[in-house]
């Protein structure tokens, strides 16, 4: 009697674990649990502030988590395609723009943090700011370019758009990524201190390099 | 964060009210001062330490100018757990983690370079040296945020006078104290250590130049600088230097740590000078630790950070953009 490989038992097991998992993103709940899971960080950075337990400088504590979550939100958005590949966890798809969207969310909170805590909201201190100090302006590219992609975000301008021309557009998220990179990589540069950084850096450079790395191994395929 | 209604007798502003801390602070200062002869006569430093707790280390009020100043003291929790100390990591909250191990005793200060008398001092005999005294000094970061401190200790100028500079001694270096096997924070390279900072020999001899044991009537916790260091007040804090091991007198202006690592963005002098920014952010104001909120405004910085009727003449016809 022959016996099934130990390949094919292993791919078969792979292939069943990949359909729970995929069943299990595909639940209903699945999405509400992530948006609550995703608004736990902003939860607690307003409880630490209400409670008075973010140290002695609140207020840079403040800015610098903010910053901490976008990059780490962009760091879960970007991962969801290569993911889905390795994977073959496909549904991942469906929670892409829920993580895309919570990244600008946390950058725009990032940006209200430093402009209010940092520069009392006033417009021409902003302004100045962001001309004088590299890093600021670098910062507020990388928010910026994620506009145009937060504002075409639903299905209708999506479908408006058409595929292509959508998926352009929202391949500029590659840009923010080194944006962001270089914001966090200047703010730490007086110091020499780069240790966060790398670890945000290595990671980005998997994400991005797999990409890279796909469309120069087979050049002719042009999905994402 | 949340704005009470205001009651009809127009009650203080939260601003204006002392914090409980600070006040019992400051009540303690009073008293000791107040105590006066008495508690200066024990040799405060002898004193035994209560479980956990620093041991007192009582100070007579300075009467040098400018060395109290009258700003809301930075409550002691801030500035014991808000620190830079790299050699404990770069976090501030690394060095009140990770310096209790440090070994303050024994140990030993020496001097060396241009001095008619080189040689090592003893803590214990540092601690006879000059007359304790509590200083409130403002001490403003590089980084842009400020506290208000009550020191204990004495001008650095009475070291300097005991160990006689020669005619060549014209800087002095400061080296602090660089042990691998206490200072975790060493294992990483964002600096070269051990970590070297240094003064002109009139910047040192001025009155407000200290040398602090002690802070807030106590003998100061590691992540402070134990069990000396210098406070420089018109300075960025990072001018002065922890846990010092080393003083040298030299004839040539010495590099220091900063300038080393980042020469565009930190010079010899680091006076706290609000017309000159730093390449990365403004110095023209800064957030007072611990006062206000949230989101209190910061304040602005004052040039020599409020010490210029003291130390302005130091820096006479000196082009203070070049040698920031």
């Amino acid at each position: 009697m022959p016996t099934p490989g130990r390949r094919a038992l292993s791919a078969a097991a792979r292939s069943t674990g990949a359909v729970s998992v995929n069943a299990l993103l595909l639940h209903g709940a699945t999405k509400p649990l992530l948006f609550a899971a995703a608004l736990l960080p902003l939860a607690l950075l307003i409880w630490g502030a209400v409670a008075d337990t973010l140290g002695a400088n609140p207020a840079e504590a403040l800015i610098r988590s903010s910053g901490d979550w976008t990059l780490r939100f962009l760091c879960l958005t970007l991962a969801v395609t290569p993911l889905r590949q390795w994977t073959g966890w496909h549904a991942l798809a469906r929670l892409r723009r829920l993580l895309g969207l919570f990244t600008f969310f946390y950058g725009v909170v990032h940006f209200l943090c430093f402009a209010w805590l940092d520069m009392g909201f006033e417009i021409d201190a902003i302004v100045r700011d962001i001309g004088k100090r590299p890093f600021i302006l670098v910062g507020t590219a990388a928010l910026l370019s994620m506009l145009p992609l937060a504002a075409t975000s639903f299905n209708r301008a999506m479908r408006a758009l058409g595929a292509r021309r959508w998926q352009a557009l929202h391949r500029t998220v590659y840009v923010t990524a080194l944006l962001a990179l270089l914001h966090f990589f200047w703010m730490r540069a007086g110091k020499n201190d780069f240790a966060e950084v790398a670890v945000y850096a290595a990671v980005i450079a998997v994400l991005l390099g797999w990409r890279l790395w796909r469309r120069l191994a087979a050049p002719r395929r042009l999905s994402a | 964060m949340i704005h009470p209604a205001k009651p009809a007798a127009d009650p203080p502003a939260p601003s204006e009210i002392t914090p409980r801390a600070v006040y019992l602070a400051r009540r303690q200062l009073l008293r000791g001062w107040a105590a006066g002869s008495a508690l200066a006569a024990l040799p405060g430093w002898a004193q035994v330490a209560s479980a956990g707790k620093p041991a007192a280390l009582p100070g007579t009020r300075s009467a040098v100018a400018g060395a109290l100043t009258m700003d809301k003291l930075t409550p002691y929790k801030d500035a014991t757990s808000y620190n830079n100390f790299y050699e404990f990591g770069t976090d501030k909250s690394d060095p009140a983690a990770h310096a209790g191990k440090l070994k303050t005793r024994p140990w030993t200060v020496v001097v060396e370079g241009e001095v008619r008398k080189p040689g090592p001092w003893d803590i214990e005999s540092l601690l006879k040296l000059g007359a304790m005294e509590d200083r409130i000094y403002r001490l403003r970061c590089v980084e842009g945020w400020s506290m208000v401190i009550p020191w204990v200790g004495y001008s650095l100028a009475e070291l300097v006078k005991r160990v006689e500079p020669t005619g060549n001694a014209k800087f002095v270096q400061f080296v602090t104290l660089a042990d691998r096997e206490q200072m975790p924070g060493l294992r990483s390279s964002v600096l070269d250590w051990p970590y070297v900072e240094g003064l002109r020999l009139d910047e040192a001899m001025h009155p407000l130049a200290m040398l602090a044991f002690g802070m807030y009537g106590e003998v100061l916790p590691n992540q402070n600088g134990a069990p000396l260091r210098l406070v420089v007040p018109w300075k960025y804090g990072f001018k002065s230097g922890k846990s010092i091991v080393k003083i040298r007198f030299l004839e040539k202006q010495p590099t220091t740590s900063w300038e080393a690592a980042a020469p565009s963005e930190y010079g010899f002098y680091s006076n706290v000078n609000p017309k000159v920014d730093h390449p990365r952010w403004s110095q023209a104001s800064e957030r007072r630790i611990g006062e206000d909120g949230l989101f209190a405004k910061k304040r602005p910085t004052l040039m020599f950070n409020g010490y210029e009727a003291q130390v302005g003449q130091l820096y006479t016809g000196m082009d203070l953009k070049r040698h920031f």
